[in-house]
């Protein structure tokens, strides 16, 4: 049933007045933090209050205005949808008050611009999991790109400006794809809304039209950081802690998986794409990117570089699922987006605070660091297991579905890839914890050392998202997020 | 007969007699030559308003000049399309009038008078072009608006004196070719009413000379609109103009020898000649699309702002007349047609003037021609700057701007065309990827390279103090940056709804094309 509410406005106001107010207060800091704040519980309230509407099998709608006959500006929002917007605006709340502790602790210049373009990230993110269309997406997309590269390019040392070039480069040519793929499934399919089980029409274009189409697409989605186009993650880098967290663990990575699976599951179908054969190719560059983007963090000393490798291979792991063109893989992908939310938003709020706490940013020079710091390098551990999919850290979870998907592809050579992939996680995390609990530090005498945990606007934050890491898993329908989860993938039909 | 009748000659007339009473009254005192030319404009906006509105509701005003009737004597005829290209035109004029005042005070301080007596010519020549239905008025009004142009190119003295010379010969040329072709038109039918042209021609499609008529209009048409291979005119006049100059010239000006060429194809000619007799538009398909992509290359070249903004506009021309040569072969109710191509003109219209405004903005203030020389200019300037912000991600073409809306546009015109007429969506997806760059870097040096001596973190709320251009020149700039936003929504929102947004309709249905296509 469709249920018509302005409830979906509502939410997506609420960064938007916030970024007005964040502005107007920016000479006080401290009504200027309030205002961010209140605008991230609002809009987490407010989305939460949708939560039983759709639980109950109803669709929210709410249209602006039809841009083109049988495309509508409009948002509508289902299950799926609503994983993503329920972790994008819980987190906002938890990186809000991060980046509280973080800003000031370095004292960073221009907070309110951070603290304004932070509000409209969280617009076009929200706004991404909102969208009823292609269209419409596309528009909170090139929002969100364009909102976010102030963020990256804060610090304006040539090399944030760099990675600032670098990052609007990629994404806006991945933009002209991604508009290249709404004009194009517009013309073959006459309308691009998100449909249960695909858009029928679309079947009925050529073979390789839909493939060139699907091409297509997949390059509109450098957001998801598949190989080879990861390379601007890992130079967004430069971006302050704050942002990597929730930017490129949550929102913009996330918006571009998310699109993926909105075009897989609710454009092509799944029958359509096994038709195909679509699933194995998109398995493919899935599997090489966890294979080769785990290796590739191997390789890096710097915490938050390693992060940003783990983040590509672990996007790429909702690629798998997806591909799988299976329930369980389909829910294992699902699934795995709140869920490495949580952990990967943990893991860099660590990196953070050691930045502040310590301004270490290498892992060899970070030995014997847990025993200073040790609230924070428990929720690091968290993170880490839960990354390499240890019970009872909720990565686990996801993964389980994920390896029953392969199962049920009959697929060997998946699962064996899946788990490879599991234990080069291991490989590149553990090292760090060993390092920062068993390392003696080097020309310390230990217990004098200076280094203290960072504030308690940064630690709370993290050690929240550790716990709901394992929450997660021992109660996985915590936030209504399996049922969700249940809901989205009864709702595919097809094949599955 | 209503008054609302005599607005087409009237718009004409007054524009004319202040253009004089300027230099008399400029005489006595400079100062009020400001006002006489802003007075002028905004009573011919609100003329072209009501032009408009008459149109739209009653029909297609004639007017004829004297009382002679047509075939003999001058005709006005104002149609949808008229109308349309008439409204742009008064309103960025009344914008750069506006936006002059103070800017021209500081430019050219002894030329004030000279100025608007030339501005208001300009705008008489191009009210002239756009109302007339008779194609030697039509030349005539062309050459008045190029004298004008010429001479207000020229007005800042030395190197814009090579510029102008450079638009004095190319120009003459193309109007050359024009004038060339109405003698070979009157050499067989004996007329100059366009009207009476496109009733006479008909039978006559088949001879040389009419087609060689039509080769010399697009020749010299082009020339004037400086599509890609004759384009090498614009940088040089744009760069050196006065700032309201080049806003206007590439904001309107060659928009309105486009309107010239639509006329011209399909008053005079008809939808018949274009598609069978002189198969032409494929070719200038071609012709725009390499326009739009070495205009854009030659753009990222520049380190001149307005240089840059001027290869800009070769490659937006090229847009607007990829948009015209798909005219013919499309036929979907929204896309099809010439609407791509009206829409892009005024949405160019918009960005451009804007852009150009900026720029102008910019020397005022501190002689800024460089893109370097804009280093964090941002927290000096920032409403200036976020003007240009706005326009420059219009000119990307980031939803939901105006930039936008053309583009999807003409790539679903391109994909309603079909056939090799695809490889167009490439060639607009590319462009706006060179879009990108180089207007990126602008900005990025705007706002986020750091000025000098400002090294390091400065946490205590930098002492820069805001020192923005003066009210009188910083409206007419955000007038036009918010326009570029709520335009493109109101693109958006009204087209999709078939009969509230009638005037572009109305122009495929006179000339029969899109889904009025036979």
């Amino acid at each position: 049933m469709i249920v018509e509410s302005i409830s979906p406005l509502l939410a997506i106001l609420c960064p938007v007045i916030g970024s007005i107010f964040v502005a107007l207060f920016g000479k006080w800091p401290n009504l200027r933090e309030c205002w961010t704040m209140l605008a991230a519980i609002l809009q987490c309230l407010i989305v939460f209050s949708m939560v039983p509407t759709i639980l109950g099998g109803n669709i929210i709608k709410y249209t602006f205005f039809t841009a083109f006959p049988n495309v509508d500006f409009g948002f509508s929002i289902d299950a799926f949808g609503l994983i993503f917007a329920i972790i994008a605006s819980f987190l906002w709340i938890l990186v809000s008050s991060y980046s509280i502790g973080y800003m000031r602790g370095l004292n960073e210049h221009a907070q309110t611009r951070y603290y304004f373009f932070f509000c409209w990230a969280i617009f076009g993110a929200v706004g991404v999991a909102f969208a009823g269309n292609l269209l419409t997406m596309f528009v909170f997309y090139e929002i969100l790109t364009v909102s976010t590269y102030p963020l990256v390019a804060h610090d304006q040392t040539p090399e944030a400006l760099f990675a600032g070039r670098k990052y609007v480069a990629y994404l806006l040519t991945s933009g002209c794809f991604f508009l290249a793929a709404v004009i194009l499934t517009y013309h073959f399919a006459g309308t691009t809304d998100f449909t249960n089980g695909g858009i029928p029409n679309l079947a009925e274009a050529s073979r390789g039209a839909l493939m060139a189409l699907f091409a297509i697409s997949l390059l509109g989605f450098m957001k998801a950081a598949w190989m080879p186009f990861h390379s601007w993650l890992p130079t967004a880098m430069a971006a302050p802690t704050p942002v990597s967290a929730l930017l490129h663990a949550v929102a913009v990575v996330k918006a571009g998986v998310f699109g993926i699976v909105r075009v897989v599951c609710y454009i092509y179908g799944i029958d359509l794409m096994s038709d195909l054969g679509l699933g194995i190719v998109l398995a493919s560059i899935a599997a090489f990117t966890m294979i080769v983007a785990s290796l590739m963090a191997i390789a890096q000393d710097n915490l938050k570089k390693r992060l940003a490798y783990s983040t590509i291979s672990q996007l790429s792991y909702i690629l798998f699922g997806v591909a799988l063109l299976n329930p369980m893989g389909v829910e294992g992908a699902m699934l795995h987006i709140p869920f490495h939310a949580f952990m990967k938003i943990t893991l860099f709020m660590c990196a953070g605070a050691i930045i502040v706490a310590s301004g270490k940013t290498n892992i060899s020079e970070m030995k014997g660091l847990g025993r200073v710091m040790p609230v924070t390098m428990a929720a690091f551990t968290i993170g880490a297991l839960g990354m390499s999919g240890i019970p009872p850290v909720c990565g686990f979870i996801s993964k389980w579905y994920l390896a029953l998907g392969t199962l049920e592809a009959h697929s060997l050579v998946m699962l064996a890839v899946l788990m490879i992939s599991s234990l080069l996680d291991i490989v590149y995390f553990f090292p760090i914890i060993y390092t920062a609990f068993f390392d003696t530090p080097e020309g310390e005498e230990f217990g004098k050392s200076r280094i203290k945990e960072a504030s308690i606007f940064m630690l709370v934050p993290l050690a929240m998202t550790a716990i709901f890491s394992i929450i997660f898993c021992l109660f996985p329908n915590t936030f209504h997020i399996m049922d969700l989860v249940k809901l989205a993938v009864a709702g595919l039909g097809g094949g599955v | 007969m209503l008054i609302v009748e005599h607005f087409p000659v009237l718009l004409i007339v007054i524009s004319m007699l202040a253009a004089f009473t300027i230099l008399i009254a400029g005489w006595r005192n400079k100062k009020t030559s400001f006002f006489i030319s802003f007075a002028t404009i905004l009573v011919q906006f609100v003329m072209s308003i009501f032009i408009l509105r008459h149109v739209m509701t009653v029909g297609t005003i004639y007017y004829w000049l004297g009382g002679w009737a047509p075939p003999w004597g001058i005709e006005y005829v104002v149609d949808a399309l008229n109308a349309y290209v008439l409204v742009i035109l008064l309103f960025l004029s009344l914008i750069c009038v506006t936006y002059s005042k103070r800017s021209i005070e500081h430019e050219l301080p002894d030329k004030i008078v000279s100025f608007y007596a030339l501005f208001q010519l300009l705008v008489t020549g191009l009210c002239g072009v756009t109302v007339t239905g008779d194609i030697f008025n039509m030349y005539v009004f062309v050459e008045i608006f190029s004298l004008a142009a010429y001479a207000l190119i020229a007005s800042r003295g030395k190197i814009a004196l090579k510029a102008s010379f450079t638009y004095l010969v190319l120009g003459a040329l193309g109007a050359c070719f024009f004038l060339l072709g109405i003698g070979f038109l009157y050499s067989v039918t004996g007329t100059l009413n366009m009207h009476d042209l496109s009733i006479l021609l008909p039978p006559l499609y088949g001879n040389r000379v009419v087609q060689a008529a039509f080769v010399f209009f697009t020749v010299g048409l082009c020339v004037k609109m400086a599509l890609f291979p004759v384009h090498t005119w614009l940088p040089d006049a744009h760069s050196f103009a006065p700032s309201e100059i080049s806003a206007m010239l590439s904001g309107i000006i060659i928009e309105v020898s486009t309107y010239a060429f639509i006329r011209v194809c399909f008053s005079v000619y008809s939808l018949e000649f274009i598609t069978e007799y002189v198969p032409i538009f494929d070719f200038l398909c071609l012709v725009a699309g390499l326009g739009i992509i070495i205009g854009s290359v030659l753009a990222i070249a520049q380190y001149n702002l307005k240089r840059m903004l001027a290869y800009s506009s070769v490659s937006q021309m090229g847009y607007i007349m990829l948009a015209v040569g798909l005219s013919v072969s499309t036929h979907h109710a929204l896309w099809g047609g010439l609407t791509p191509a009206l829409m892009h003109i005024l949405n160019h219209a918009l960005m451009k003037g804007c852009l150009f405004l900026v720029a102008g903005a910019f020397i005022y203030k501190a002689e800024l021609w460089n893109i370097s020389d804009l280093q964090g200019l941002a927290k000096k300037m920032p409403y200036t700057c976020a003007a240009f912000t706005l326009a420059a991600i219009s000119m990307i073409g980031v939803p939901p701007s105006v930039g936008f809306v053309s583009k999807v546009y003409i790539i679903l015109a391109c994909l309603d065309a079909g056939g090799w007429k695809i490889i167009f969506v490439a060639v607009l997806l590319l462009s706006t990827l060179l879009n990108l760059v180089y207007f990126w870097r602008v900005i990025e040096m705007m706002y986020m390279k750091r000025g000098e001596g400002e090294e390091g973190h400065s946490h205590s709320s930098s002492p820069v103090k805001v020192d923005d251009i003066p009210l009188s020149m910083l409206i007419p700039v955000l007038t036009l940056a918010i326009l570029c936003i709520i335009v493109g929504i109101v693109w958006l929102m009204e087209i999709p709804v078939i009969g509230s947004f009638p005037i572009l309709d109305r122009v495929n249905e006179l000339f029969g094309l899109g889904v009025y296509a036979p």
